[in-house]
């Protein structure tokens, strides 16, 4: 493989191309699929290919092929120079890419297990037992379980003499029960909603998560939320659990730091950004108490890598500091907007798509407080759970979020169940409005696995470090 | 591309090589195209070619799904063994009854030649052509604008053989200016369809010179635009117009057949084969479309089918399969909503005050079972007061019922315009809805965008 890649940058250098790269990329999924004692779905999924981008009279073109031959390679950059070159026709300021040392390296996820060393009927057995619990309780009339377990192998090399070989491994799973009563549908997931929780680990972590242990919470707490009562419409002190936080930085914090989205070019589907270059350094995003980096180092965290599809090394940067911005995720092409040179977010949803700016593991720095001394301390409001919908504009201002079951505080105490949550608010408000963060014995990474961007559409797997924190004055109960 | 011949034959081999008692052979493949532009300049330009097989076994009631795009004649056999592996391991799904039998498949053209004329030189020039129109305006542009071939071939060992070929194009443009912005879409197998004058003009007449107010959030009448029309159906295909979300109890249509559920002016159907949509002749089990009625003059009338929950009821396929493993359900992606009567321009002189919606943006899904979903107001909201557009407004979230905004319709469009995102996350297969503008009474929005 080596050789066709090395023939290929050579044929870039003879062409007088002054930037190419290429990306080799296979990728291994399987995925299992349980509902109502069924296996609905169990899946092997193997995908193969190579994209090469050039940058050529100041503008990309990219094309990509799942035919990994070196003929194919040849035909490919030369569909990919006719596009840089169409594309040079109608382009904006000319793109330069600052100088890059080469990087020769290599990176492997660390794991203790490989998932796919575990034979599927094991797999299938700790889903159907785990389904099964869900299923004892009467009211619950779907249950289902998940997992996933996914490998990356690809190779990054440039003109600029870098080639990084990486192998990525991930997996996760996650549990649902669905209670149904008449025209009333209720949702309990453990230990995330949309399919579970999510780490670059072995199976090892899938050991750890206690599915077949929660199952029968999950049933529980679905079935009692039939007969709850609906979420209070008031204005009022909210405490999200981490599982719902790490959605809520997602959303109102990780795409907007994005500097394409800032950039504009993002506008013509996701959106843009309520921020702007010049506001680093100054803007307050958020209270005294909020600290976000972006961390593509951490420890089995969903966006953790060695390299990123620029062959920049990964990096933990500070992106919040005491409530003010400190920095944006940027790629080299970007960065010099900054005065600085790329913190390594560029990634492709595989061989066939470019890369693009995407979160790494964005986690909010734990604080001083236990939970429980962050509902003692207060007197009226809501602990929320696990994400049921998310909603933002396309500034990333306005959100609206719901989750599958909350609580009311009264008087530093847990009180009723309520169904059917949601709050709603304007992003710098309510991180302003952010008064207690608890501590590292509450911190948790979750993974969101199913982050879109860009056109054609790409699906990047991210994570986000979490503990329960506390905001003053949220609208709950929207539209009741 | 590969051509019909080879495609089924290398289907047909796969299939009788198979060990399993039964098999379906997928094939996919795309050789697309799409230019970005943002701040007016092309800024992503990327090309594709890719082939997908997707195999699936089934074992007495034991399914595997193998899915790859590293094939030759030369791997069939390791990549029928990794099906056949899998699916010996599985535990049998006794609701189960078969892969369907073949039928007679409608012989439409869904290909058009003209769609090679989209050279990365032809669709830079499309799109400079749109830029000089957006720049006399004194407007930046951004947008996307992608062209496809795909192939689609169904094979299985009970004699479903099914092939089709499918061109697509879309353009989808945004025009802003520092005030506002303005949307306008296009797509189509046909490049000779696309009239790019007129879709400048109509992004060009959402933006203003006037800074957007703000207005409080409530309860207004409201005209929403196709593009949000079509956001509505989406949701409700999703969420209960199939089979499968009826049988788990969690449609809004379950045990309400019969009911009068929207309004009697509101009539929505799938039809994969009406030529003033993006016809699929059949679904990726191999199985011709047929005509759903979800809603026939606002009563709850029937839902799709493929061919699992068709075996669950004893009933037949609509042709409405997925890609297996499908555990989403049969959902429908060929809807439409029957025109009414009115002008577009009629709907808005009967408006009082109101609220004029070209699309929604990020939309999801809050309370299922009632069809509450939540949502912004994106590139071209105005003020609608007695009867003409008044003013831009500030975007707004919405916070509504699907079915309680389709029980308040007042006025329907006579004229519908077709309706797609284009691609999104997975395989390429653009299909598109048809849908009407329509005025709605009461449409609640729950909060504004501003800081």
């Amino acid at each position: 493989m080596k050789a066709f890649v090395e023939n290929i940058l050579d044929v870039a250098k003879l062409k007088g191309v002054p930037y190419a790269d290429i990306r080799i990329v296979r990728r291994q999924n399987e995925e299992i699929e349980v509902k109502n004692g069924k296996v609905e779905a169990l899946i092997h999924d193997e995908d193969v290919g190579f994209g090469i981008r050039i940058l050529f009279q100041g503008a990309w073109g990219f094309a990509c092929s799942s035919k990994v031959t070196k003929r194919e390679m040849e035909a490919v950059f030369a569909k990919a120079l006719k596009i840089a070159k169409a594309s040079s026709k109608v382009k904006g300021i000319e793109i330069m890419l600052p100088s890059s040392s080469p990087v020769i390296d290599q990176y492997r996820t660390p794991v203790s297990i490989d998932p796919f060393d575990i034979a599927p009927e094991t797999k299938l057995n700790l889903l159907l037992h785990a389904d099964e619990i869900i299923r004892r309780n009467k009211k619950v009339k779907i249950s289902e379980a998940f997992m996933g377990s996914y490998k990356t192998e690809k190779i990054f090399a440039s003109t600029e003499g870098s080639y990084v070989d990486q192998e990525i491994v991930e997996c996760g799973a996650g549990i649902a029960a669905t209670a149904i009563e008449g025209s009333e549908v209720q949702v309990r997931s453990y230990p995330n909603s949309f399919r579970g929780n999510f780490a670059t680990q072995g199976y090892e972590w899938i050991e750890k998560l206690g599915l077949q242990t929660e199952a029968e919470r999950m049933a529980e707490e679905a079935s009692q939320l039939l007969s709850a009562k609906p979420c209070p419409s008031k204005i009022t002190t909210l405490i999200l659990d981490h599982s719902q936080l790490a959605l809520q930085i997602h959303e109102s914090i990780g795409h907007p730091i994005e500097l394409d989205r800032i950039l504009g070019t993002e506008a013509s589907y996701a959106g843009t950004s309520f921020l702007k270059p010049e506001m680093v350094g100054r803007f307050r995003y958020g209270s005294e108490l909020v600290n976000i980096f972006a961390d593509a180092t951490q420890p089995g965290g969903l966006g953790t890598f060695g390299y990123d599809d620029e062959g920049i090394k990964a990096q933990r940067v500070p992106i919040i500091f005491k409530g003010i911005l400190a920095n944006l995720l940027t790629s080299r092409e970007t960065a010099h907007h900054l005065g600085k040179e790329s913190n390594g977010t560029m990634r492709a949803d595989g061989w066939n798509r470019i890369p693009l700016i995407r979160m790494t593991n964005i986690n909010l720095e734990p604080g001083d407080w236990t939970l429980e001394q962050m509902i003692a301390d207060t007197e009226d409001g809501l602990f929320l759970t696990t994400n049921r919908s998310w909603s933002i504009d396309d500034k990333r201002i306005n959100f609206q979020f719901g989750t599958e079951i909350g609580w009311e505080i009264k008087g530093g105490k847990l009180g009723e169940m309520v169904k059917n949550p949601t709050y709603t608010g304007i992003t710098p408000n309510f991180w302003n409005s952010c008064d207690a963060i608890a501590n590292r014995d509450h911190w948790q990474m979750w993974g969101t696995p199913n982050c879109g961007k860009g056109e054609p559409g790409q699906v990047a797997h991210v994570g986000h470090g979490a503990a329960p924190a506390r905001f003053r004055n949220v609208q709950v109960g929207v539209m009741k | 591309m590969t051509g019909k011949e080879a495609f089924l034959r290398l289907l047909k081999n796969m299939v009788q090589e198979s060990p399993a008692d039964q098999t379906e052979a997928i094939l996919l493949t795309e050789d697309s195209s799409l230019t970005r532009f943002a701040d007016s300049a092309v800024h992503q330009h990327v090309a594709e070619v890719n082939q997908t097989l997707i195999l699936r076994v089934v074992w007495g009631k034991r399914i595997a799904v193998v899915t790859t795009n590293t094939f030759q004649p030369s791997s069939i056999k390791k990549i029928l063994q990794k099906a056949n592996s899998l699916a010996k391991v599985q535990h049998p799904n006794d609701e189960f009854i078969s892969l369907p039998g073949p039928r007679p498949i409608p012989r439409i053209g869904t290909f058009s030649k003209n769609i090679r004329r989209l050279t990365p030189n032809g669709k830079v020039k499309t799109i400079k052509d749109i830029l000089t129109l957006v720049k006399k305006g004194g407007l930046k542009a951004s947008g996307a604008f992608s062209n496809g071939e795909v192939e689609v071939a169904v094979v299985n060992s009970l004699g479903v053989d099914a092939y089709q070929k499918f061109s697509d194009l879309f353009l989808h443009l945004i025009v802003e200016n520092d005030k506002s912005s303005g949307y306008a879409s296009f797509v189509s197998r046909d490049p000779d369809q696309l009239n790019v004058d007129a879709l400048a003009q109509e992004a060009i007449s959402k933006t203003s010179k006037e800074e957007p107010f703000q207005i409080e959030p409530g309860e207004y009448e409201v005209i929403l635009e196709p593009y949000a029309v079509s956001e509505l159906l989406s949701f409700l295909g999703y969420l209960g117009f199939h089979a499968l979300a009826v049988q788990e109890g969690r449609s809004f249509f379950s045990n309400r057949f019969g009911e009068k559920m929207a309004d009697e002016k509101v009539t929505i159907y799938d039809d994969g084969l009406d030529p003033e949509g993006l016809q699929v002749p059949f679904d990726f089990e191999g199985i011709p479309k047929r005509k759903v009625v979800f809603f026939d003059r606002g009563v709850a009338k029937e839902v799709t089918y493929d061919s699992f929950t068709g075996g669950r009821e004893g009933k037949e396929s609509t042709g409405h399969g997925l890609i297996a493993p499908n555990t989403a359900g049969p959902i429908p992606i060929n809807l439409f909503m029957k025109a009414g009567e009115s002008s577009l321009e009629e709907m808005i002189r009967s408006v009082r005050k109101g609220i004029y919606v070209t699309r929604f943006h990020y939309t999801n899904v809050v309370e299922p079972m009632n069809t509450v979903i939540t949502g912004m107001t994106r590139d071209g909201t105005f003020l609608i007061e007695e009867g003409e557009i008044k003013r831009p407004i500030k975007n707004l979230r919405f916070t509504e019922s699907i079915l309680k905004a389709l029980s308040q319709v007042t006025a329907i469009s006579r004229d519908r315009k077709v309706c797609s995102e284009g691609t999104v996350y997975s395989r390429r297969f653009v299909t598109g809805t048809v849908v009407p503008a329509i005025k709605v009474e009461g449409f609640n929005f729950s909060g504004v965008s501003a800081l």
